[in-house]
């Protein structure tokens, strides 16, 4: 039966990274690559409900340094979809605490004939030192507010599922960019698949640097609203901010929250989308968050289909 | 003590702006005669002769800013493995800071350091003692004590003096002492938890910033107190083009101002942060090219007076912790020269003359040392560099105890090759 799948896996052998540390440096065939096997896996399960047995005999280590419920929860459970074991391994706070370095760490999780290592961490480029320092995958999980290819790879997802292109196409991620990783993966990917990617929020949060790098910068939501297929809601990342970059709470959604009246503008077709977890009231109102253009409980799917391709193919070229 | 006949060498000594080929000849530890004739030389039978054919003989380097580790930091660095590096480096004088456990404020810890700079008998060791008591900013330290002791500048290293009373307070009280101030400027507000300098590479990268303000603020803070006081004040490490542009201005009314840059800021940029690796984690931040291209033109325009390396050793378990973990700062003793060479030199923004003023009398002058120069009478402290020499960075043979460097696998040009302190040879390379 494994035959017969990997068969029906087309493009997978054109895979050629042994990690997935970020989006920045892939290019676009690769990050299509990943899209398709996971659009394919997707398919094959039944919707990411079913087992197949791609990575069986295979140990994926989730290496959490940082909190989270979600990114590990989907982790796991693309692991064990594919039949491979899992192994957690979390811990708040640096490893110095415990008087150990962090790669040292990582070395002794390794030593447990582990194949694939998921990491994250809230330090940028711990996964690159990472991938540096040991010879199994090393998928990024999310380093601090760097990178989080996964994420950036399930919204990716999600719009070329509901809109059959990225090319074209003009997504808006609006609210805190400075901090967030997610901000980060989605304008490479969107922009190497030929999206016009605009950057929304306070001028304290969203820096005019971006445009160097062709990208929209907008400080105005209802601006650009009329002119937007997408809005990717960023949850404002109150636990990185070190001060306050904006007045109050209630300023930020008088100015950028999603709201009913916000969405009789939008064009007709938008999608609404959230990386989650959301600040409902904050980010974007409940009526438009479980309204008909949200698509937020896709994403969640899509994270396991993404999140299986990127175990597999990771895991085929270090095999 | 027998004497040095050094012959056929580029003689380039700034302080006399000499710059040819000349045989030299050192006697009881000090510069004894030039165009002296290699057999007056070796008709006194103890003189050792040195072929500096092809090199270039310089007043031995001097190094303004080096950190030793030691006391507290013997992990890193000690003096007998710094000083040891620093000879290496063609360096016949340090000044050594003062952020060490106990920090040098003290009559105890100057001599502490002075004695075992004199047990390892490698090169001159100059302390730099605190402003302030324990570094802490509050409280003046015991400068004239410290004066006394040996201490020829005042720090507080690593740490700015933020409170600008007390920043007043000590510049006028040093007058007394006519002992420079070296000042670390950085606004600590403004560069906050910063790792990186803030730009398009630190937005990218999500890392945090220490935007070129949180210099250029303190830089203009600092002027201000010594035009008012007329103290005399170093800025360490300049690194921003806003601060260049400052010290520029603040020259040409007569401030009393002098000015350093470590080789590290005219080399490298913020994109060698791309790599994540923490050894290119250095306070002030690695900025951006066109900082970089203003530290070059104030080398060229003289706006930075001193090349200086700050060496700053950090053992390697502490640079492999993750960037925001991983302490500030690299090593330097053995590259400084090298760099200057490479990157200065070289591609033709400073001549010999005006490069190695920046590494021996600038430097002596900004510390009051009697140093830097090879005039008849001087100290016998001689540096003999093989400019064309290529050879690769690789930390694990350098003498530092430290591995911190980010030029690990570069190739660079020229290399001291004979060092000669009062006298005595010191090191040679190959030997």
């Amino acid at each position: 039966m494994n035959t017969d799948v990997m068969e029906k896996l087309a493009g997978t052998d054109r895979w050629t990274q042994p990690d997935l540390l970020g989006l920045e440096h892939l290019s676009a065939e690769e990050i299509t690559i990943i899209l398709d096997t996971a659009q394919q896996l997707k398919e094959m399960t039944n919707g990411c409900a079913e087992k197949l047995d791609l990575l069986r005999g295979c140990t994926v280590a989730n290496l959490f340094f940082e909190n989270s419920t979600r990114t590990r929860t989907s982790f796991s459970l693309a692991a064990r979809r594919l039949g491979a074991d899992v192994i957690d391994f979390s811990s708040s706070g640096s490893s110095l605490s415990k008087g150990e370095t962090f790669i040292d760490t990582a070395k002794n999780i390794e030593a447990m004939n582990v194949d694939s290592v998921v990491v994250r961490h809230r330090t940028p480029g711990t996964p690159h030192l990472l991938a540096k320092n040991i010879r199994c995958s090393v998928i990024n999980a999310g380093d601090g507010a760097h990178e989080h290819p996964t994420q950036g790879l399930l919204d990716i997802m999600t719009i070329r599922e509901h809109r059959k292109k990225i090319a074209g196409l003009t997504v808006a991620l609006i609210g805190d960019i400075s901090h967030s990783r997610t901000a980060r993966s989605n304008i490479w990917g969107l922009k190497k698949l030929g999206a016009h990617v605009i950057v929304c929020g306070p001028s304290t949060l969203v820096s005019r640097r971006w445009e160097e790098l062709g990208v929209e910068v907008a400080y105005s939501l209802d601006s650009i609203l009329p002119r937007c297929d997408v809005l990717n809601l960023l949850r404002i990342q109150f636990e990185r901010q070190i001060t306050r970059p904006f007045p109050s709470v209630r300023e930020y959604a008088l100015l950028y929250a999603m709201t009913g009246e916000r969405m009789a503008r939008a064009k007709d077709d938008i999608l609404i989308m959230a990386p989650g977890p959301i600040n409902r009231g904050t980010e974007v109102t409940p009526e438009v968050a479980d309204g008909p253009h949200s698509v937020i409980l896709h994403q969640v799917t899509n994270g396991l289909a993404v999140r299986m391709a990127v175990l597999y193919l990771t895991h085929e070229v270090n095999r | 003590m027998s004497g040095i006949l050094i012959t056929n060498g580029r003689v380039v000594d700034p302080s006399q702006s000499m710059d040819r080929v000349t045989n030299i000849l050192i006697e009881e530890g000090k510069v004894a005669a030039y165009d002296v004739a290699i057999d007056a030389g070796s008709t006194n039978g103890s003189t050792i002769t040195l072929d500096a054919s092809g090199k270039i003989v310089a007043p031995g380097l001097i190094d303004m800013h080096a950190h030793l580790g030691e006391p507290g930091g013997e992990e890193d660095e000690t003096i007998e493995s710094g000083t040891k590096a620093a000879l290496s480096g063609g360096f016949t004088s340090i000044a050594c800071a003062p952020n060490t456990n106990p920090p040098i404020d003290t009559q105890g810890t100057v001599q502490f350091v002075k004695q075992q700079a004199a047990d390892a008998d490698n090169c001159n060791v100059y302390p730099i003692a605190c402003v302030s008591k324990n570094r802490s900013g509050e409280e003046l330290a015991e400068m004239g004590t410290l004066v006394d002791a040996g201490a020829v500048a005042f720090s507080d290293a690593c740490s700015p003096v933020s409170n600008p009373e007390l920043m007043r307070r000590a510049l006028e009280y040093l007058l007394m002492f006519d002992k420079p101030l070296l000042s670390h400027p950085e606004v600590r507000e403004l560069s906050g938890d910063g790792v990186m300098h803030e730009g398009l590479v630190s937005t990218v990268l999500a890392l945090p910033g220490m935007p070129a303000d949180a210099e250029a603020v303190m830089t203009s803070r600092d002027i201000s107190l010594a035009e008012s006081t007329g103290g005399r004040i170093h800025m360490m490490h300049i690194s921003a083009a806003g601060s260049i542009d400052l010290i520029r201005r603040a020259k040409s009314r007569g401030v009393r101002i002098t000015a350093e840059v470590s080789p590290q800021h005219f080399s490298l940029t913020d994109e060698s942060l791309r790599s994540f690796d923490s050894n290119c984690k250095i306070n002030p931040p690695l900025r951006g090219q066109q900082h970089v291209d203003a530290c070059i033109a104030a080398l060229k325009d003289g706006t930075l007076d001193v090349i200086a390396s700050d060496h700053q050793p950090q053992a390697v378990e502490k640079k492999m912790q993750e960037l925001d973990q991983a302490p500030f700062g690299v090593i330097a003793l053995e590259t400084t020269l090298a760099l200057v060479i490479t990157k200065l030199i070289r591609p033709g923004h400073l001549d010999w003359l005006s490069a190695l003023e920046k590494l021996t009398i600038r430097p002596a002058r900004v510390l009051g040392i009697p140093k830097g120069t090879l005039q008849i009478g001087a100290d016998a402290d001689v540096t003999i560099i093989d400019p064309d020499e290529t050879w690769t960075v690789d930390p694990e043979h350098f003498f530092s105890k430290s591995e911190n460097t980010p030029y690990r696998g570069e190739t660079l040009y020229g290399r001291a090759s004979t060092v000669i302190v009062s006298g005595a040879v010191k090191f040679e390379r190959n030997a």
